[in-house]
This record gives C-alpha cells, sequence and structure tokens, in this order.
C-alpha cells in the first residue's frame, strides 16, 4: 500500500529497507528507522487508539516517550503487549498491532457512549454515585472494572529472557542530544570511565530533528562524528535504547536497555530480551533535554493534534508530512521552525501565534516563506472528530479571556502545538533535587541537590543550541574532574549560528466560543485519563486544591505518561484560579520510573528456576533416588518421608515411626542451623545468649539450651557443645540459622563489642546424619571400630571426634527421639560417603530411613518441643513447663527482665500441654481450638489451640501438643475441640510425654 | 452538606457542575476547641467525624501540616481484612470491617470498598499450620473463614502459578475482606466531619505542646496557639517527634514502606492475594493497576521513598506467582513511612500527659482500621476511658509484657 504521506526523500529511515507490518488487521508499509507512529502517520492513520474514560478518538501527538494518546496493545499470545506507545515502538518486519480500549472496533467503539454522557461523568463523578442500593456496588464495580484498563495483559509465562547488569563508572551521562554528546565528549576525552545513554535508538536528541548548523557542519554530522570519536574511547560505554528510570541515594541509579525489543521476537537466542543496568556512578550529568507542552484549547485531542516539535520530527527524521494543510498554534518562536519546515515539504500553513506582535527574525522568515500569521489569534475550535477537516480561528482579546472577533475556519487536517517547553526535571527531582519556578520560562528548572549530579541543556532551561552545547561541556568536564580526573577541560566552543529565543504569551486556558465547561467542546489537559481545564475549575470548587489533592481527584498526571505533557498546565490553571502563583500551588513528587519499566527484567534472571534456588544437603540425591517426598523447610528440600511403592504418607510415617524404635532409624540432619563461636568470650556470650548457665561446660560434653528474645519469649532452641577450649560448636533449628546467627552479631556488634568472640555459619561446612534406635550402637560399632562408645566413656550429651567410615567426624550422643542416638558430623563432601556407608552398615540391622514427619512425630511421642510450631513468639519457659532451663543464678541474660513483667510471670498464662482425644484414632487438625463452652455457632471463647498432633504408631493412639490457658493445672481436666466441620471432639489434657516417660532409652 | 446521589449529578450536569459545593471549608483556626485531632489522615478525620457524629462533640478541629490524607492514608495498597489470630486483634479489625460495610452510605461519599476477597496462600507445612491455627481462631472469634484447596486457589485466581518453586498447598480466604479507594476515605471523613461542624486546617502545623502541670492545655502551631483540655495525636510515622514535643518517648521505630502500581490493564485478578512464602502482596485497582507490596526496607526513616533493592526483591516473587506479569511494566513506586511497635499492634492510649492521646503504631496495616480505629479513640477521649476495644492496645502492654504480637504468634505481614 503507498506510504501516502511519506516524502519522496530525505528522513534518517532506510528506504532500501521496507518494512511489512499490521495495524489492527490491516496491512501496511514503512521502512527500517520507523517507529510505528510514524510509519501510520506515513499511510495516513491518524487514529490510533481511544482514551481511558471518555473513549475519544485519539491519534499521535508527540513523536517520544511522552505519548500520552496513541498506546497500542503490541503483538499477540505469550508476547503481548499492553500499552506501548507508538511513538517509541521501532518498526520491524512482521508488527503487529492493534487499538486498544475499545469495542468493537477503533473507528466505532460503544464505549464512546461515555463521550455522549460526559456532562454526567465530570472529575470524581463515582465518588458522588453508585451507592444506592448499597448491595448493587459489586454490580457497578464490576461494569466500572470492565470499562477501565487499557491494554490487555498476556495471560501465558513470557517466553523472554532478561539480564541485569551491575556497573560503575565516574560520570554517567543522562540523555544523547547535544548537551549530553557534549559532556560525553568532555568526560571521555579525559579518560573518565562515562556512559552515555539515551533512550532513543540513535543518539543525537533534537539533533536529528533541527537543521542549525554547528562550526559548519549539519547537526546530524556532528552527531556521527561525535558518536564516532566516543565510540573509539575504551573508557565510554554507549547505550542507545535505553532509559535512566530511576535515580537513588547515593548516586544509585536503574536503567532499562531494550536489546531485541526492535528486532521483533527472537527465538533461540540467548540475547535477552531487555537489560536492566544498576549503575554506581561517581558523578551524574542529567541532559534529558525538555518536553514541549500542549495548548490547553477546545478540543485540543482530535486526532491529528500533535505537538509542533513532533511535526517537525515526522517531517525531517522520519520524512512524513502527515497532513497537505497545516495550522501551527503558537505562543512562542520554536514552533516557526515546524511551520517553516512544513512548508518547505509542500504543506499549506496557517500560524495562529498567541503573541499579538511576534517580530522575530524566526517570524519575518516564515512570512517570506508564504506562510499567513494570524498574530493575536488563537485555534478556538476543531472540526471533526475520528479526523481533523477544519480549524476554528479567532482573535483573543488582550487579556486571553476571550474572544476579540468573529471565529473563521481554514481548512486543515492537522493542528501543530506549542506552549513551550517543559524541562526535564524528573530524575533531578528524583534525585531529591529541589526545583525553582522561572517565570520566564514558565516553568520548573532545576535548583539545588544533595546529590553529586549537573543538569546541562535544555533540562536545565537552556534553549539555545550554542548554550547546550556550552553547558555540556562544562558540566561533562567538571564531572570528570570532580571524579578524580584533573585534565578534563571543556573543550573548544562550538561555533553555531542561532537567534536568542523570542517572548512568549502563556494563555493557560485558551477560550473558546462558549464558556469553558459549557458547550460541547473539551479542553483537554490530561489527554489518556481525559482530565479537562473544566475538571480542574470543578476540584478547585469543591476544595480540592492542593496539588495532591488536584491530582488525585481528577486523576491529572496519572496515566502511563505519569502527566509529562499535563502537570505543568494543570498547575498553572489551578493557580489561575487560586490567584496564586504556580510554585505557591506547588508540583506533586516525581516517582521513579521515568518511564514505565518492564517487571521482567527488573526481575532479571531470578525467575523460574532460578527464581531462590533450593538448598539441598550432600545426600540429596539420594533421597532423590529413594522415592523421598520432600517438603520446603526455608530454602531447604527436606525429605518429608520414604514411601514405598502402594504407601501413603501416613503409611509410610507409621512404618518409618515403628521401626526406627524398634531397630535403628537414619535421617539427614544436615539442615540444622550450625555457627561456630571461637574466642575467649564465647562462654560469656553464651551466658548471655541462653537462660541456662554454659561456663562449667567441659570440652566434649554437649548442652541444651533456649534462647529468649527481648521480651523473654523462646525464639530459637539447640544443642551447643564445647569443642575445645573458647570454641564451641552451636546448632539452631533449620529455619532460625541466619535469624540466630543475625541475632548474635547484633548484640555483639551493638551492645557487646567489648567482647572476643567470633561466630561463623557453618551450617554447610558439615553433613549431619542421625542414627537413632536401639541399634544404633551397634551400627556404630560397624563404622567406628576405633571409637570408644560404651556409655561410661561416651555417654548421652557427650561429644568425641574420631573416624567414621574412614571419614574425619564429630560424633554428638544427643537426641531429638528420645531414644539412642548418634549425630554424625562429617565435612559436607563426605556427606554422601558417610551416608551410604550407614545405610550398608545398618542393613543387618533393620535400619530404616526416615524424614521430617517421622522425626516430628517421635519428637512429640517425647514431647520435645519444636520452637515455632509449639512455641510462637508469645511463649516463655515457664509456659513451656521448663523452668529447669532458667537460671536463678545467673545476673543477667538476655530476656531476664522482661521474665518479671506483670504480664509476662502472671499465673494462668497459655501453657504447653499434652491432649489426648476421646477416639484414640482422631488426629486432631494442627490449628484447632479447645473451647469452654461448644455453641452451635461462634462466637466461641476458647482457651487455646493444638500445636502438634500426630498419630503415635508407638503410643498406639493419637497424641497432641497443645497451648492451654492455665493449662499446667487443668491435667486431667477435659475439653471440647469444634472444627469447621462441625466435629466435636473431646479432649483430656495429659502431660507432654507419651512415651518412656522415664527417659531410659536415650541414655542406652 | 448536600447530598451526593445520581440525581444531584444529573442537576449538576445541567447546571455545568458550577454549583458544586466546597467538599469541606478552609476555616482558620479558632482559639479553642474541646478537642483538637493532629493528623489530618483517615484515622484523624474518623475520629473527629465520631467526636461529632457520635459523641456529641463539635467543636473539634483536625489539624493537618500539609495535605489531607497525605500520610499513609494515600500511600498504602488500600488493603481491608480482619483475619486476624489474637482476640484483640480481631476484635478491632472486625469493628472496623463491621464499619466499612455501610461507609459509603454513612458518609454519603462512595469509598469504593470492595469485598473482593482476600486470600492468604501457604506454601509449605509451617504455613498450612499457621493458616489452620489462624482459620480456627477468626471462625471461633464469629469472623468469616475459609480454606480453600490449591485447586480453589486456581479457579478463583487462575493466572497464578500454584506450582512454583513453592507450590500453592493451600489458603485461607476472608470474603468480607477487600480494598476501598484509599483517597475518597480521608475526603469522605473529612466532607461528613465538616458538615458536622468540624474544623479542618490544612497546612498547619503543631510546633508544640501547652502543658501545665502534666495536663495538656493546647497546641502551638505555626498559624498560632489554639486551646484544647483533650488532644488526640494521630500521626503515623511522626508519632515519635510528637511525643518528644510533649516530653516523653514512644516506643515506635519509623521505616519506609514501598509499593508500587504496573500500567493499569484488563481486569485480570479479582481478588488480594498475599504470599508470606513467596512474600509479595498484589491486587487490582478498579482503574487496572497491579498494586503490589511486600516488606518494609531495612533500615529506619523519615524519607518518603525507598530504596532499589525492596523493590528488586517484590519483583522475583511477583513474576514468580504471576508469571504474566512479567511483560507488564511498573508505573510508579513510592514510600510511605509507617510506624511499628515492638509487637507490630498499634497504639490507642493515655500517655502520661492528661488529656493526650495516641493512636499510633498502626505500623504496615492501619489502612483497613480506618473507621474501626476512628470509632473507639474518639469514644475513648470523648469519655476519658479507652473503649474497650481499645483498651488492650495502651502503651502500658510494653511494661506489663501483655503484648499483643501478631507478628510472632502468626508472622503474618498486615
Amino acid at each position: 500500500m503507498a506510504q501516502k504521506n511519506r516524502l519522496p526523500d530525505g528522513g534518517r529511515i532506510d528506504r532500501t529497507k521496507p518494512v511489512r507490518f499490521q495495524f489492527n488487521g490491516k496491512r501496511y508499509d514503512g521502512f527500517s528507522g520507523d517507529t510505528l507512529a510514524a510509519a501510520l502517520l506515513a499511510n495516513g492513520v491518524s487514529l490510533v487508539g481511544r482514551s481511558f474514560k471518555y473513549h475519544r478518538p485519539r491519534g499521535i501527538m508527540t513523536a517520544g516517550s511522552e505519548e500520552p494518546n496513541a498506546l497500542v496493545q503490541l503483538g499477540t499470545g505469550a508476547r503481548t503487549e499492553p500499552n506501548i506507545r507508538a511513538t517509541q515502538a521501532e518498526l520491524f518486519d512482521g508488527l503487529s498491532a492493534d487499538s486498544q480500549n475499545c469495542w468493537p472496533s477503533v473507528g466505532f467503539d460503544i464505549g464512546a457512549i461515555n463521550s455522549v454522557m460526559s456532562k454526567y461523568l465530570p472529575a470524581g463523578f463515582y465518588y458522588k454515585t453508585f451507592m444506592w442500593p448499597a448491595s448493587l456496588w459489586m454490580t457497578y464495580e464490576h461494569v466500572i472494572r470492565n470499562a477501565a484498563g487499557l491494554g490487555k495483559g498476556p495471560t501465558e509465562s513470557d517466553p523472554d529472557r532478561y539480564a541485569q547488569h551491575h556497573t560503575a563508572c565516574d560520570v554517567l551521562i543522562v540523555g544523547g542530544g547535544p548537551s549530553g554528546l557534549a559532556a560525553a565528549l568532555a568526560a571521555g576525552r579525559s579518560g573518565a570511565r562515562t556512559i552515555l545513554v539515551d533512550e532513543q535508538s540513535e543518539f543525537g536528541g533534537w539533533l536529528l530533528t533541527d537543521d542549525t548548523e554547528i562550526d559548519g557542519m549539519a547537526p546530524t554530522d556532528w552527531v556521527a562524528n561525535t558518536v564516532k570519536e566516543l565510540a573509539g574511547l575504551d573508557n565510554v560505554t554507549l547505550l542507545p535504547r535505553t532509559t535512566v528510570s530511576a535515580y537513588f541515594d547515593h548516586n544509585f541509579l536503574t536503567a532499562a536497555q531494550r536489546v531485541t525489543d526492535h528486532l521483533g521476537p527472537q527465538e533461540n537466542t540467548k540475547t535477552p530480551r531487555q537489560r536492566f543496568w544498576k549503575i554506581r556512578a561517581k558523578q551524574v550529568v542529567l541532559a534529558q533535554g525538555s518536553l514541549e507542552r500542549p495548548i490547553v484549547f477546545a478540543d485540543n485531542d482530535r486526532p491529528g493534534v500533535m505537538l509542533a516539535g513532533a511535526l517537525r520530527t515526522y517531517i525531517n527524521r522520519y520524512g512524513v508530512l502527515p497532513g497537505r494543510e497545516i495550522v501551527v498554534f503558537t505562543n512562542n518562536d520554536s514552533a516557526y521552525r515546524t511551520a517553516i519546515d512544513a512548508k518547505n515539504a509542500g504543506a499549506v500553513v496557517h500560524l495562529v501565534d498567541l503573541r499579538p506582535d511576534p517580530d522575530n527574525p524566526v517570524v519575518h522568515q516564515a512570512r517570506q516563506a508564504g506562510i499567513q500569521i494570524h498574530e493575536g489569534s488563537a485555534v478556538v475550535g476543531i472540526k471533526g472528530a475520528k479526523s481533523i477537516h477544519g480549524v476554528e480561528i479567532a482573535p483573543l482579546s488582550e487579556d486571553g479571556k476571550s474572544l476579540a472577533g468573529p471565529t473563521f475556519v481554514v481548512s486543515a487536517s492537522l493542528v501543530a502545538m506549542s506552549s513551550g517547553w517543559n524541562p526535564s526535571v524528573h530524575l533531578f527531582s528524583q534525585s531529591r533535587g529541589k526545583l525553582r519556578f522561572d517565570d520566564a520560562l514558565t516553568t520548573f528548572v532545576p535548583d539545588h541537590t544533595p546529590q553529586k549530579t549537573r543538569s546541562a541543556g535544555a533540562c536545565n532551561g537552556t534553549f539555545t543550541l550554542a548554550g547546550c552545547l556550552a553547558e555540556g561541556m562544562e558540566a561533562g568536564a567538571a564531572a570528570a574532574k570532580d571524579a578524580g580526573f584533573d585534565s578534563a577541560i571543556a573543550g573548544p566552543s562550538h561555533v553555531v549560528k542561532e537567534d536568542a529565543p523570542g517572548s512568549m504569551r502563556q494563555v493557560w486556558t485558551v477560550p473558546t466560543v462558549h464558556p469553558l465547561g459549557k458547550g460541547t467542546r473539551k479542553h483537554f489537559l490530561d489527554h489518556q485519563n481525559d482530565v479537562t481545564a473544566a475538571d480542574v475549575h470543578l476540584a478547585a470548587r469543591e476544595g480540592y486544591l492542593s496539588v495532591e489533592h488536584l491530582k488525585r481527584y481528577t486523576t491529572t498526571g496519572m496515566g502511563t505518561d505519569q502527566g509529562k505533557t499535563s502537570n505543568v498546565n494543570a498547575l498553572a490553571i489551578m493557580s489561575e484560579i487560586r490567584s496564586a502563583s504556580i510554585p505557591e500551588v506547588g508540583t506533586t513528587t516525581f516517582r521513579p520510573p521515568y518511564t514505565p519499566t518492564t517487571y521482567g527484567a527488573m526481575a532479571g534472571q531470578g525467575v523460574q528456576e532460578l527464581f531462590e534456588q533450593y538448598r539441598g544437603t550432600a545426600m540429596h540425591d539420594w533421597h532423590v533416588n529413594n522415592g523421598a517426598v520432600f517438603e520446603d523447610v526455608g530454602d531447604w528440600k527436606r525429605a518429608r518421608y520414604y514411601p514405598k511403592p502402594g504407601e501413603d504418607m501416613d503409611e509410610a510415617v507409621r512404618r518409618e515411626c515403628k521401626q526406627a524404635r524398634e531397630t535403628v532409624g537414619i535421617m539427614d540432619a544436615s539442615t540444622l542451623g550450625k555457627i561456630d563461636i571461637q574466642g575467649p568470650d564465647a562462654a560469656k556470650l553464651l551466658n548471655m545468649v541462653y537462660t541456662n548457665a554454659w561456663s562449667a561446660l567441659k570440652p566434649g560434653r554437649a548442652r541444651y539450651g533456649l534462647m529468649l528474645n527481648e521480651h523473654g519469649m523462646v525464639f530459637d532452641d539447640g544443642v551447643t557443645t564445647c569443642i575445645g577450649e573458647n570454641h564451641y560448636h552451636m546448632t539452631t533449628t533449620t529455619g532460625g540459622a541466619a535469624r540466630v546467627l543475625n541475632w548474635l552479631e547484633e548484640w555483639l556488634q551493638t551492645e557487646w563489642p567489648d567482647m572476643e568472640v567470633y561466630c561463623t555459619s557453618v551450617t554447610e561446612e558439615w553433613a549431619v546424619a542421625t542414627l537413632s534406635g536401639p541399634k544404633a550402637r551397634e551400627v556404630m560399632e560397624a563404622v567406628a571400630p576405633k571409637m570408644a562408645l560404651d556409655p561410661q566413656t561416651f555417654p548421652f550429651m557427650a561429644m568425641q571426634e574420631g573416624e567414621v567410615a574412614g571419614l574425619p567426624a564429630r560424633v554428638f550422643r544427643i537426641s531429638f527421639t528420645g531414644d539412642l542416638s548418634y549425630e554424625i558430623n562429617v565435612p559436607a563432601r563426605y556427606g554422601m560417603a558417610l551416608w551410604e556407608a550407614l545405610m550398608e552398615a545398618g542393613r543387618p540391622h533393620g535400619i530404616v530411613p526416615y524424614g521430617t514427619e517421622t522425626m516430628h512425630v517421635l519428637r512429640a511421642e517425647k514431647g520435645f518441643i519444636i520452637v515455632g510450631q509449639d512455641s510462637d513468639g508469645t511463649v516463655t519457659p515457664y509456659d513451656l513447663d521448663m523452668d529447669w532451663i532458667v537460671s536463678k543464678k545467673k545476673d543477667d541474660f538476655l530476656g531476664k527482665r522482661s521474665l518479671t513483667r506483670t504480664d509476662t510471670a502472671r499465673p494462668g498464662r497459655k501453657q504447653l500441654v499434652g491432649l489426648l482425644t476421646e477416639d484414640p484414632n482422631f488426629v486432631l487438625p494442627e490449628g484447632a481450638h479447645l473451647v469452654k463452652e461448644v455453641k452451635p455457632k461462634p462466637p466461641m471463647d476458647t482457651i487455646g489451640h493444638v500445636t502438634s498432633s500426630y498419630f503415635s504408631p508407638n503410643a498406639g493412639r493419637s497424641i497432641a501438643l497443645a497451648l492451654v490457658k492455665d493449662g499446667l493445672n487443668l491435667k486431667g481436666s477435659s475439653f471440647q475441640v469444634p472444627l469447621m466441620s462441625g466435629h466435636v471432639e473431646t479432649v483430656t489434657i495429659t502431660d507432654t510425654i507419651f512415651f518412656d516417660k522415664e527417659g531410659e532409652r536415650a541414655r542406652g | 452538606m448536600s447530598k451526593y446521589s445520581i440525581f444531584s449529578l444529573i442537576r449538576n450536569a445541567g447546571s455545568y457542575h458550577e454549583n458544586w459545593q466546597r467538599a469541606w471549608r478552609s476555616p482558620d483556626p479558632q482559639p479553642e476547641y474541646e478537642v483538637v485531632i493532629i493528623g489530618g489522615g483517615g484515622h484523624g478525620l474518623a475520629t473527629a467525624y465520631y467526636l461529632a457524629k457520635e459523641c456529641g462533640i463539635r467543636r473539634v478541629a483536625v489539624i493537618e501540616k500539609g495535605w489531607l490524607g497525605g500520610g499513609n492514608t494515600g500511600r498504602n495498597t488500600t488493603i481491608v481484612r480482619s483475619n486476624y489470630l489474637l482476640d484483640e486483634s480481631a476484635g478491632i479489625y472486625e469493628h472496623s470491617v463491621k464499619l466499612w460495610e455501610g461507609l459509603s452510605q454513612e458518609l454519603n461519599f462512595n469509598v469504593m470498598f470492595s469485598q473482593r476477597g482476600l486470600l492468604h496462600l501457604a506454601h509449605n507445612v509451617h504455613d498450612m499450620q499457621e493458616i489452620g491455627r489462624r482459620g480456627n481462631a477468626i471462625w471461633l472469634n464469629g469472623i468469616d473463614s475459609e480454606f480453600l484447596t490449591p485447586e480453589q486457589v486456581k479457579e478463583m485466581v487462575p493466572l497464578m502459578n500454584i506450582n512454583g518453586r513453592y507450590p500453592v498447598l493451600g489458603a485461607l480466604l476472608q470474603r468480607r475482606g477487600g480494598t476501598a479507594r484509599h483517597d475518597a476515605v480521608a475526603w469522605g471523613y473529612a466532607r461528613a466531619a465538616d458538615a458536622l461542624g468540624v474544623d479542618i486546617i490544612q497546612n498547619c502545623e503543631v510546633t508544640g505542646f501547652d502543658i501545665k502541670n502534666g495536663v495538656v492545655q493546647g497546641v502551638r502551631t505555626t498559624r498560632g496557639d489554639i486551646k484544647a483540655k483533650r488532644v488526640g495525636v494521630v500521626t503515623a510515622g511522626h508519632s515519635t517527634v510528637m511525643a518528644d514535643m510533649a516530653g516523653f518517648r514512644m516506643p515506635l521505630e519509623s521505616l519506609p514502606l514501598q509499593a508500587m502500581v504496573s500500567e493499569p490493564i484488563k481486569p485480570c485478578i479479582d481478588t488480594v492475594i498475599m504470599s508470606n512464602a513467596v512474600h509479595v502482596y498484589v491486587s487490582q485497582s478498579d482503574k487496572g493497576e497491579l498494586v503490589v507490596g511486600a516488606g518494609t526496607d531495612a533500615y529506619i526513616s523519615y524519607a518518603q521513598r525507598g530504596g532499589f533493592d525492596m523493590m528488586e526483591h517484590i519483583m522475583g516473587p511477583l513474576v514468580e506467582l504471576f508469571p504474566f506479569t512479567s511483560r507488564l511494566r511498573m508505573l510508579r513506586q513510592w514510600g510511605g513511612i509507617v510506624d511499628v511497635t515492638v509487637d507490630r499492634s498499634p497504639i490507642l492510649s493515655k500517655t502520661p500527659v492528661e488529656g493526650l492521646y495516641f493512636n499510633c503504631g498502626w505500623g504496615t496495616g492501619g489502612f483497613k482500621c480506618t473507621p474501626g480505629s476512628g470509632h473507639v479513640f474518639a469514644h475513648s477521649i470523648a469519655n476519658g476511658e479507652m473503649h474497650p476495644i481499645a483498651a488492650p492496645f495502651s502503651i502500658d502492654r510494653f511494661n506489663t509484657g501483655a503484648l499483643i504480637d501478631e507478628a510472632a504468634a502468626a508472622a503474618v505481614a498486615h
């Protein structure tokens, strides 16, 4: 299909590379180097999308990342992406895009009923209605939700890969226009590690649009020379297609690089689709340029109304003249260049200038070019809805509030507007920089920032090319110098012939034939969210005067463009209403990111199989190969049980429990937290963090300890062993390992810096196999012939170092099952060898591997607690009936003071007890509650809850542990446990030991 | 106050919306009030409203140093629920949810309270034990509570990945939980309170207290001294600063909490989903944005912004639980300052200064309790005795040890 608006020559597109694409199912041609927006305009497509609220037909307003209107659904299937700005999407062969937020089509959209009803739907209308009847709100909301949203999210997993990249540099330069390029030259030549970032596909910025010569060269030639020089410097990194999205403290900035988006879907490649950069810069130069302001005039949203600078870009950079009859509407000189270029490209151009007597050289040039200039006039209306076919013009009164003469209509299909330029202060503001309002420029400019950053060029309010080049050079040199490159110099200044910018005339709301808000014409501020000047008046009338209230009430600036084209206009209109200056009205906080950033890129490689990789023990593969079912404990995978063919969990656990008590069981206990503690103050530390006394513990002996937090509540437990003088081996719960180490370090570093003691996590240094059961010693004898295993030499709660299965080992005689147990620790690399040797040696004795579930049952049979299951951070040692472990003699330990607080020391707290169900086969669900009295329905007063509950094959019945108010005094009493299912179980409170009450077995 | 309704909208459309009244006046402060509330966030405005509405105290001023709802009221992820473990928590949060139900009608301002259900996911045995205990506790407190199987979860949220690194083993559902429109809550209370005669004074910063013999006499502000025998401080992240002015310390730490939204998309997630093990929570706003949050930043700060590492730590979990979000884009990220107590439960309390009441320490979960907190705090100030629902949340508990340690006990993020 012919590209009817494509100029015969010119532009930076590659006419030798035609590109085919689809929009709304229709096929079009464009060229390599086009954006989707440029190609659509080239093909005469002006209607691109529909707005958020009123579903007004919309076209293309800008040529960059500030676009509020031309959002499309790009691609299909798993790779579909909503809300892509057509002005940024680079064209590739096979690109397919669709209009969004419209049905059945962008041309005929049922949702446009909202536009007809718009009279009833002013800002914030939804706060005033949909309240009756109350029961219908969810129905109303359903409709609202479906009407809202823009594009559609994908429903499948993302097939593409992303990467993160960390880097540091001396000078980071954001923006590759004239200022940024000049800064990069100065910084790069000094030898400083320089990164130059630009969001567009090529460097140059405004120089790709403008024709002002630099040093006698065409600007694009200057850009090419500069980029060539920079590319030749090893210390300079050039990052086009990269958006610096956020500016954090300490000069830490993040940037999203679009690596393959411009190429289309990439199959079978390892190249990431986007790369997320995390940059720590010694110095930053912000050179992001400026964004043109739209004029707020009647029906300024019609497809075909665009920013004057954008039109110039389409003409000069893309070789597209989107209309043959053009009205340029401006309050400043810059749009005259657009008018002249449009005229030279063959358009009939009318210039409508708000200023009554513009007379700068460019005005004369325009006149000489044959452009008709309507001075002191304004565009007051647009003919046409889905496209423009005429423009209404009228002279303005002196105060700009009313029309000073009759309107007349000129034939036109395009309006290019300019109300001046706003420096891009977004990143500066994110750096915690303070803004200053510049009255001459009528906009905010950077003032000061606590960070090591400089603004240069248009983003600093400098709007001449010579000024941008000079400021860029100076900023680049100064940044390099401050980064330690003393030789950095600003370099020779550039010769640029240009006119000084002329005056501006601000008319923040251009009047039309009817008063604002009356009649059908609308003055849009925020095009995407359909916020009009009348909405600002309404907000002010209702008292939403603060700029944040204005934003939140009207939703101005809250679209996907975050108000890049609307914020200053909204502030200005509010300031007029309030008769306050714009800085008095204030500005909202600029929040990251600068433009929306892909979640996948921020997540980087840390997704799917690389999302929180699991930790496995040295014996993990054995468990896998022997059919273990695993459970997640923290990030560990632990073997939960080892079902035999046909067994379910209950059956497997019953078998493991029985056999472990009858012969010998083996468990992988490697995940238990292990901390190596050394130093002259090691015992002192233990005395402070545990409730019991540690001073007397001899080498080779182990002791069980409870740790309390500051509130006196049990926080972790474990066995710690004295390895030698000033040397201890602490064990913690699996889940608590990191927490305990942090706890020790926090106290050592903040409160006890005088203690000389060093804590090292050695969890992963040791592989641990636990042998437990009556035959454990026989197995040990087989694998550790050189060890003294008789109970006299190697008693309960002792440790000895030696050889097990020919491996260097520490063997601990400690027990979590209540049976004779050996916890055998070997360096992790020998873990599998140890395990296999133990299995081999155990086979004659009927050894059974058991998992965490059996461990839980066996320990519950003995009433051993699991911190975090039987205690919950609100439980003291006394609540656990473990008074014996709280030293009465020690002066202090963590939590001691709190134990004496009135509530903590009061009787009747929830205490740990055993429970026996009336039906011995009924296993209570964990988390079920005991009540004082069962009622037909809740609420019911509870007195406690079940913390652990199992069927115990060794006790031959179900057993449970529970925390019950005053439970230690209620032994023998019966209570009821109502369940959601309706079942009520009667339970009797008992002590917590259900097996081997005398505790002889562990001593072996 | 002229009533909002579909009819008033139609009527006002006829006069080009030029006759709408101000939602609240902008009065100058009077020299004296019966009660001064410091802090024009949701909790403070709600307190003023209930003082005027239910306690017969209309000479009330709300003093706000910035703009109404500019603190955590306008920065949170708008989740409302009452599925708390401990009786004290269940008491106040359920009281609040009951007030939420009907709040739009009560205030004649649509706060868009949407009971679209709230899921707490369980990803491991420990999580299952936790929801087991909490689900039963909630149920026995007479609050709605349901256990779901992974299949039921998948049915409710088809786009969720239930077989990821930490598979979904079950979930606890509160159907009456959901979200509300945060700004509207502040505005609705402000408008309704104003209509009852409450003076709402914005851009007025409290610079000190007038305290004689341990009794509060009034407050000093940037707009002059204001006398009041009863003063309620409801200043969230700045409560420590206010307590310092009054001469005592509040057991609080102020931490940054971040949240973020995606670009708006068509409806894809209908419920609120919270996962501790994967560590992210997500809902979709009526506008279509995915609202995403997780834990607080690690350091203490009064800055209303956070660091990147927390944002990054939200992304992996988000994409893990909802793989389709990988191609969506983050639109905006922001931070608030949350005031956190050691037991992560709030403080509603008298103080060492007679007549001076504090309502703070809501940490990361105060929004949901806006109506309930305001309601019981108003009654407490009016009666000079803490309301029974508020009583357990006294600062005395940090001395007695009667902590309401929801964090330790339930280990669930607010």
